[in-house]
């Protein structure tokens, strides 16, 4: 092209602004976010209620628990492991945080509930880290035996606060600091402590080491039973912060109120395009991917469709994106081998 | 068994000027930001048998995979027998005919024989039940044709490497193969392996296949092919008849210059002794193993594959437990019961597997070559950025690493290329011993010689090195003194300038 320009003296033709590759590597790289935001865009439209500042915030004090969760266990999953525990240890510290409240004072009672939640992680991480056992049969196997502790703790009863308006434990469920909810910058700290945590210190980065080829990271001298084990320890402590916002918010607890959260929370991982086989993700595309699925639900219900229809949208648009994700690395939508 | 022998003049002349069986026509393809394959062109005729050769990341992989349809060129044709040819995937290609053997094998362990060769095409009864008798007749009969010892019966499981190839080979004479394309086949085979594996491409070449055959291995080249083609950067840099040719042309096609010649840069006298392990036992794997690797010297460990060389080594970095014996770093008994104990003393162990054991394959260049020291690239735990990049330049230099960038994960690096990234990891580290195993495994020829280079200056400068291979040529060029395994006891010792290839030989066989 350069000789062109030369012997006719034609100006210098510019690449134009856009080119096709742009479209196609902005689309592979921010491709959830540009489907997030036309998103934003299609509901702004059908509702006028849901672009609202209310309703904004709304939004990020409801997804609040499962985010809080969701940071935690975007770290065990980029270590290589599932952490399916987390819905019921959601129920069995909000049941014991609340139970406590009333008889030993809250902050005693949080004290404790977070000992006991770590005790579990422990467990987990031993179990995954040290034993090498496969962690969705481990994980999976806790989330059963800790439902069924906190029905042995509770005798199955639900379990409630006396005094609701009196105690300084509903700051951490119900009030607002700077007009922000105080579940939102819970959220949103431990997201971005964790993101320091795995991008800024030796840890991270074994972190990805042990989850990108465990076989290599030990063999670079990477202790990976204890990495795992912090990974389970970590994923515990935000459960534990989860189960403080949410029993104060409720003042109360059923049984099984973290039922089905470990699903949401993994889903909402998954979306944000951590790899569920290990070794790449990150915190905010967690943080992307639970406030999708935030605002899909709110969305949903704002437009009248009941509950459960969130559901089977929510799946919906979790298997299309990570269908899109995979065809765009491949470059089609189906594999041609059978 | 028809050879050409059995044809008459008149065949062959009818035979001769045929169109090729498999022309390539100026095939492209580009990946983002590289372009793999640039107007290479390739002729195979029937019977012939085609070595194709390059350096790693040259694009024989990649031209492969358009012939074999899993990627789809950008502009070219591929005919087959005069007939210009659409390869849409694996599945279309092995029914056109065109079989490619793998380098890594895919096969199920678990099932037999049998069962593997017909996978995808079992042959059934009504009812879609698998007729076992016919599948067992079938198998029996193409294991016969190859050779094979083992019955269409067995586990694959149960079966060597080698077989296993076999095993492979027998897959692809389902379908009267037109094109076979064997890709590295001998990287794990035994010399009396090999012969087997040669016979059964000249039956093949008998029954008029054309073979493309890719290997790093000039002395196989220069046996079984007629034509060589080079590739290099992606384009075909000169097709040779092999008669009419020799090693160092080829060389120079493939690298675009000459090899030197391998120097000698041996030290004069060796240091102090840097690593002695005494009575080293491990239950069957090895046995009372002692030996000792001064300072500046390189200790070359040779055996077969299983004589526990790769064990001995990981029991010395602490990857496993020891029955009994003493490891001694400098004089001193040492325990090492993990790998940060052996970092610790400062030893260094390069794996025998780059992909498995040796890198992250997804993580960038910057952070493999880090991972092994840690603790120095940071401050109370958190990351020294700059410490790091220090690392990557100082090593991406000192081993002329050629990577895009230092973010380029490695999984994106020739062969060559990665495993400079995970000397440079161990190099790091600064260690007073390094264990390398098998350092030129899959390597091109290039990087193989800059790989040897380093191993003797890194010994001049004083580091010991205990060096495990496989490969005659590189134990007897690189190393100073020669260690002979077999099964598991240390059968000799040699010292490398005296020590005769037959002598070495026989200690690894057990004669």
């Amino acid at each position: 092209m350069a000789k062109t320009d030369v012997e006719l003296a034609v100006p210098v033709r510019r690449d134009p602004w856009i080119t096709r590759d742009k479209v196609v590597h902005l689309l592979q790289t921010k491709g959830l976010l540009i489907a997030f935001a036309l998103f934003l865009v299609a509901f702004s439209l059908a509702s006028d209620r849901f672009a609202s500042v209310d309703n904004i915030s709304t939004v990020l004090r409801q997804v609040a628990i499962v985010g809080t969760i969701a940071v935690g266990v975007t770290i065990v999953v980029i270590g290589g492991n599932l952490d399916l525990s987390v819905g019921s240890l959601l129920s069995f510290s909000t049941v014991l945080v609340v139970d406590l409240h009333d008889k030993i004072g809250p902050g005693p009672a949080i004290l404790i509930m977070f000992a006991a939640a770590l005790a579990v992680g422990c467990v987990n991480g031993l179990l995954v880290g040290f034993a090498r056992l496969n962690s969705l049969i481990v994980t999976l196997g806790m989330l059963s035996a800790i439902q069924g502790l906190t029905l042995i703790y509770s005798g199955g009863q639900n379990v409630d606060i006396a005094d609701q308006e009196g105690t300084w434990f509903a700051f951490f469920g119900r009030d607002f600091l700077l007009g922000v909810a105080v579940p939102t910058w819970i959220f949103l700290g431990l997201a971005v402590i964790l993101h320091v945590v795995l991008t800024r210190t030796t840890f991270g980065r074994k972190v990805f080491a042990v989850g990108g080829n465990p076989t290599a990271a030990a063999f670079s001298g990477v202790r990976r039973a204890r990495v795992v084990f912090s990974t389970y320890l970590i994923s515990a402590f935000c459960t534990a912060c989860a189960a403080v916002i949410l029993g104060s918010r409720v003042m109360g607890s059923q049984n099984n109120v973290g039922q089905g959260y470990e699903l949401v929370v993994l889903a909402g991982v998954i979306l944000g395009g951590t790899s569920l086989l290990g070794g790449s993700g990150s915190i905010p595309k967690t943080v992307v991917g639970v406030l999708i699925l935030g605002f899909i639900q709110n969305g949903l219900l704002l437009l009248g469709y009941p509950y459960y229809a969130q559901w089977l949208v929510t799946w919906v648009v979790i298997i299309l994106a990570v269908w899109l994700d995979v065809a765009s690395k491949r470059g089609r939508l189906f594999t041609t081998t059978s | 068994m028809r050879t050409l022998a059995h044809h008459t003049a008149a065949e062959l002349a009818e035979l001769a000027p045929r169109a090729p069986l498999l022309h390539i026509d100026g095939v492209t393809k580009t990946f983002p930001g590289v372009k793999a394959l640039d107007d290479v062109s390739l002729e195979v005729r029937a019977g012939e048998v085609h070595a194709l050769l390059g350096e790693n990341g040259a694009g024989k992989s990649t031209l492969m995979k358009v012939l074999a349809g899993n990627h789809q060129a950008d502009r070219g044709q591929i005919h087959l027998e005069g007939e210009p040819i659409r390869v849409s995937g694996p599945h279309e290609a092995k029914h056109l005919g065109i079989v490619l053997i793998h380098q890594e094998l895919s096969l199920a362990p678990e099932m037999t024989v049998a069962e593997n060769i017909f996978l995808g095409s079992l042959p059934r009864r009504a009812l879609g039940f698998v007729d076992f008798r016919k599948l067992y007749a079938d198998a029996g009969r193409i294991l016969d044709r190859l050779g094979c010892r083992f019955a269409a019966s067995d586990k694959v499981e149960t079966l060597s490497i080698a077989n296993r190839q076999m095993v492979e080979i027998g897959r692809a004479l389902v379908f009267t193969p037109k094109i076979v394309v064997f890709d590295e086949p001998t990287a794990s085979l035994t010399d009396a392996e090999k012969v087997v594996l040669f016979d059964v491409i000249r039956s093949l070449q008998d029954e008029n296949v054309g073979i493309v055959y890719i290997s790093h291995r000039m002395d196989e080249i220069f046996t079984l092919s007629d034509r060589i083609t080079v590739l290099r950067d992606g384009a075909v840099r000169g097709t040779l008849e092999t008669a009419r040719t020799n090693e160092d042309e080829v060389t120079r096609l493939m690298i675009g210059r000459a090899l030197e010649p391998r120097s000698h840069a041996r030290a004069r006298e060796p240091g102090p002794v840097a690593l002695e392990v005494k009575g080293l036992s491990c239950a069957d794997l090895f046995r009372d193993v002692s030996f000792s690797v001064r300072a500046g010297e390189v200790v070359g460990m040779y055996g077969l594959i299983g004589a526990g060389r790769t064990e001995i080594a990981e029991t010395i970095f602490g990857l496993r437990a020891p029955d009994a014996g003493e490891i001694r770093r400098d004089g001193e008994v040492v325990s090492i019961t993990s790998p940060p104990d052996a970092i610790a003393h400062g030893i260094a162990l390069a794996p025998e597997s780059r992909k498995e054991q040796g890198l992250v394959l997804g993580m960038s260049c910057r952070d493999n070559m880090s991972l092994s020291q840690l603790g120095e690239v940071s401050r109370v735990g958190w990351l020294d950025r700059s410490a790091e990049q220090a690392i990557y330049d100082r090593y991406a230099v000192r081993l002329s690493l050629k990577s895009p960038s230092w973010r380029t994960p490695v999984v994106n690096l020739s062969g060559g290329n990665q495993q400079k990234v995970v000397l440079g990891k161990w190099l790091g580290t600064a260690p007073k011993v390094l264990i390398i195993d098998e350092p030129t495994r899959g390597i091109d020829v290039g990087s193989k010689a800059e790989i040897h280079g380093l191993i003797r200056e890194l010994a001049a400068a004083g580091m010991a090195v205990l060096m495990i291979s496989s490969e005659m040529p590189e134990v007897l060029g690189v190393s100073d003194r020669i260690l002979a395994l077999y099964h598991g006891r240390l059968a000799a010792e040699f010292d490398a300038d005296s020590v005769t290839e037959d002598a070495l030989v026989q200690a690894i066989s057990g004669l």
